[in-house]
């Protein structure tokens, strides 16, 4: 079973800092990680492979660094590690993003076929979570969103089933291969990785594209060029007139807040009223 | 591509298990303010097997057409279905602008409809308007990382999309019998032509978690550091009867489930009370609470911006005044229970 993962470098959205004067980021405040929903589809990848045999490969599109991501996936357990990496692909939003990916995935089916593709539920940088489904109806395949667990892959028939989570509950859906998953962290845990996967990530050298390493290319669709949405303007949200502020040493603060939260006194049912 | 061509507000009517879900109806409140200035219809699309019937409801909600396609097919959501049904509604009627709920399978939709129509689509909008000079969609969301807004245009591609989550936009108040045009459309796909198949629906009845009814909140940020704080939190939270809530950073942290999160990727929530305890005050988090009746902060850093939405805030560490606000709490209400029985007693 070869299954492709989709992963991309985000910046820790934990750690990143705003300077608030400009309202711009302060991009070295934040280190750049691999996704973590990424993480779990590759970790799924690697299970995946242990049960089915087969291959893990992961692609991502991004700058040169991006490479430290594909390495932390061969870390997981990943085999294969492709970069597509050139100015023409900056500036993309996520149709644009898809149709970068879809080229790369069309040259890899060719080169060793793919049965699966796994993406993470979304990036922590943007959370749109619309670049896998866009990925799966470029290839003509179906995507399955939100995905939780695997229940079934049954290569002979060329079917899976998965369980998709949805409002207040779950789905259970199959689908015939290859399709497209993006999977939820409750998918798995991202096991600490074995000390020859580290050794080997070390060492390892991810296959570097550039668009004229892909075929059939439309230069129109990619980067900004190939982008629909555009940032118009940014600004600072409106700012209310701000809290009534507390002062006092806590012991007046906590009676204080206390007596305010009982002007909401309708809230609060008195325990042991039904008795009167 | 003719822009020109384009007109019309449309929004996705997501109905589960043949009841429409309440983000269809809040969408088409903000989509009739946007159809107004436009001077355009707006019109609703409902996909589903049974369903024609809630079209009506549509327009006591302010629709005035509803694009229905009424098929077995379409009985359950699946995106290869779904897909081909929108995509060919738009390549047919053109419309300019295309509003989704946020929700499993309304994000699921608007993401493949986008490339399969080959548009572009802003994702967890929190605000619309329409720039009517330039006759441009402005769909802004809280951007990347920190306390600005960000406008996200769609100029050369029609129609222009957008996600908006649950409880963001607000319904119009129902007008009983106001009437539209439901127009019918058909599908043809073929069951055996089909690669996916929906085995099983479970959804139970309540949730978990229900930030988006609870009435009072009690919530965590990163500044209760670790399960210790956490556990702090939750017993002001109990003592208050009160539901759990997050910032984004302490579900990352593994403290709670994401059910407890509040915000852009969260739940909006629009409690009576809201005690915000070590959260910073990030817009993305903002966003799902700044409507909540009455806001409580507290947290160690006086220029933490969870202030200026505040309406009452106190400048403490949080381990030394969440404990005493929860002793003093008790407190208050024990004394008001001996009074009122003592005030019983004397009747
Ligand atoms: C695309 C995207 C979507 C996002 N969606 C969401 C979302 O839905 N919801 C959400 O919440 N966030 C979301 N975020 C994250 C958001 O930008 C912030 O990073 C996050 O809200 C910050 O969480 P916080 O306030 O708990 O942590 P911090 O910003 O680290 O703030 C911690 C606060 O605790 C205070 N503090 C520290 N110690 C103490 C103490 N002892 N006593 C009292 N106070 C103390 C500090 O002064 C500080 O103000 C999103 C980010 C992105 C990029
Ligand atoms: N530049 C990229 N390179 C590789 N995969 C990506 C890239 N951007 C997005 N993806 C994949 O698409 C998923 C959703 O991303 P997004 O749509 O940006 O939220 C991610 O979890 C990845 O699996």
């Amino acid at each position: 079973m070869n299954i492709l993962v989709c992963i991309k470098q985000v910046p820790d959205t934990k750690i990143i800092k705003i300077n608030p004067k400009t309202n711009t980021l302060d991009r070295s405040s934040a280190p750049a990680i691999l996704n973590p929903y990424d993480a779990h589809g590759v970790q799924e990848a690697v299970r995946l492979r242990k049960i089915h045999g087969g291959k893990v490969t992961v692609l991502c599109m991004g700058p040169p660094m991006a490479r430290e991501a594909i390495k932390k996936c061969v870390e997981i357990g990943a085999d294969e590690g492709y970069l597509i990496s050139d100015r023409r692909f900056a500036g993309a939003d996520t149709l644009a993003t898809s149709y970068a990916l879809y080229k790369a995935i069309q040259k890899l089916m060719k080169q060793d076929g793919i049965d699966l593709v796994l993406c993470g539920k979304h990036a922590i940088d943007g959370d749109t979570g619309q670049t896998g489904p866009g990925i799966a109806r470029r290839i003509g395949i179906p995507p399955l969103t939100n995905v939780i667990k695997v229940e079934e892959v049954d290569l002979d028939s060329q079917q899976m089933k998965v369980r998709r989570k949805i409002e207040k509950g779950y789905e259970i859906i199959q689908s015939k291969l290859p399709c497209l998953l993006t999977v939820e962290k409750e998918i798995n845990t991202v096991a600490y990785s074995p000390l020859p996967n580290m050794l080997r990530a070390a060492r390892y050298e991810p296959i570097v594209w550039t668009v004229d390493d892909l075929e059939d290319v439309d230069i129109k669709q990619l980067g900004l060029k190939g982008s629909p949405t555009i940032v118009g303007k940014m600004w600072p949200p409106a700012k209310s007139e701000g809290a009534k502020m507390i002062d006092g040493d806590v012991k007046k603060q906590a009676s204080e807040l206390v007596k305010h939260m009982l002007e909401k006194r309708e809230l609060f049912e008195v325990k042991g009223g039904e008795q009167a | 591509m003719n822009l020109e061509e384009y007109r019309g507000v449309w929004v996705f009517i997501e109905q589960r298990e043949g009841k429409l879900v309440d983000v269809g109806l809040e969408l088409l409140g903000a989509g009739r303010a946007l159809a107004d200035k436009l001077e355009v219809d707006l019109c609703g699309v409902l996909l589903g097997s049974n369903v024609k019937d809630l079209a009506k409801d549509t327009f006591e909600y302010g629709a005035d057409k509803v694009y229905v396609i009424d098929d077995p097919i379409l009985e359950q959501y699946r995106t290869e279905t779904y897909m081909k049904a929108v995509g060919d509604l738009v390549r047919k009627y053109k419309p300019e602008i295309f509003l989704y709920g946020a929700t499993a399978n309304g994000k699921d939709l608007a993401s493949a409809v986008a490339t399969e129509v080959m548009t572009g689509l802003t994702a967890d909008t929190t605000l619309l308007d329409v720039n009517l000079e330039k006759r441009l969609f402005e769909a802004s969301r809280p951007a990347f990382g920190g306390n600005i807004m960000a406008t996200i245009l769609c100029k050369k591609h029609r129609p222009q999309m957008a996600t908006v989550r649950p409880k963001v936009m607000k319904k119009l108040d129902p007008q009983p019998g106001r009437v539209g045009e439901v127009i019918e459309e058909s599908i043809s796909l073929k069951e055996e032509n089909l690669k996916t198949k929906v085995i099983e629906i479970v959804r139970s009845a309540k949730a978990a978690v229900n930030l988006e009814e609870a009435e009072i909140i009690v919530s965590a940020g990163k500044g209760i550091k670790d399960e210790k704080g956490f556990k702090m939190v939750e017993q002001l939270a109990d003592v208050l009867n009160a539901t759990v809530g997050a910032s984004r950073d302490v579900v990352e942290m593994g403290l709670c489930g994401h059910d407890h999160q509040v915000g852009q990727t969260g739940a909006t929530v629009t409690p009576k009370l809201y005690i915000a305890i070590g959260i910073s005050g990030a817009v993305q988090h903002v966003v799902g609470m700044q409507n909540s009746e009455m806001i409580i902060a507290i947290n160690n850093d006086p220029d933490a911006t969870i202030f200026n939405v505040a309406h009452f805030g106190v400048v403490a560490d949080a381990f030394e005044i969440v404990p005493l606000l929860t002793e003093e709490f008790k407190k208050a209400l024990k004394n008001e229970v001996e009074a009122e029985e003592g005030g019983v007693a004397h009747v």
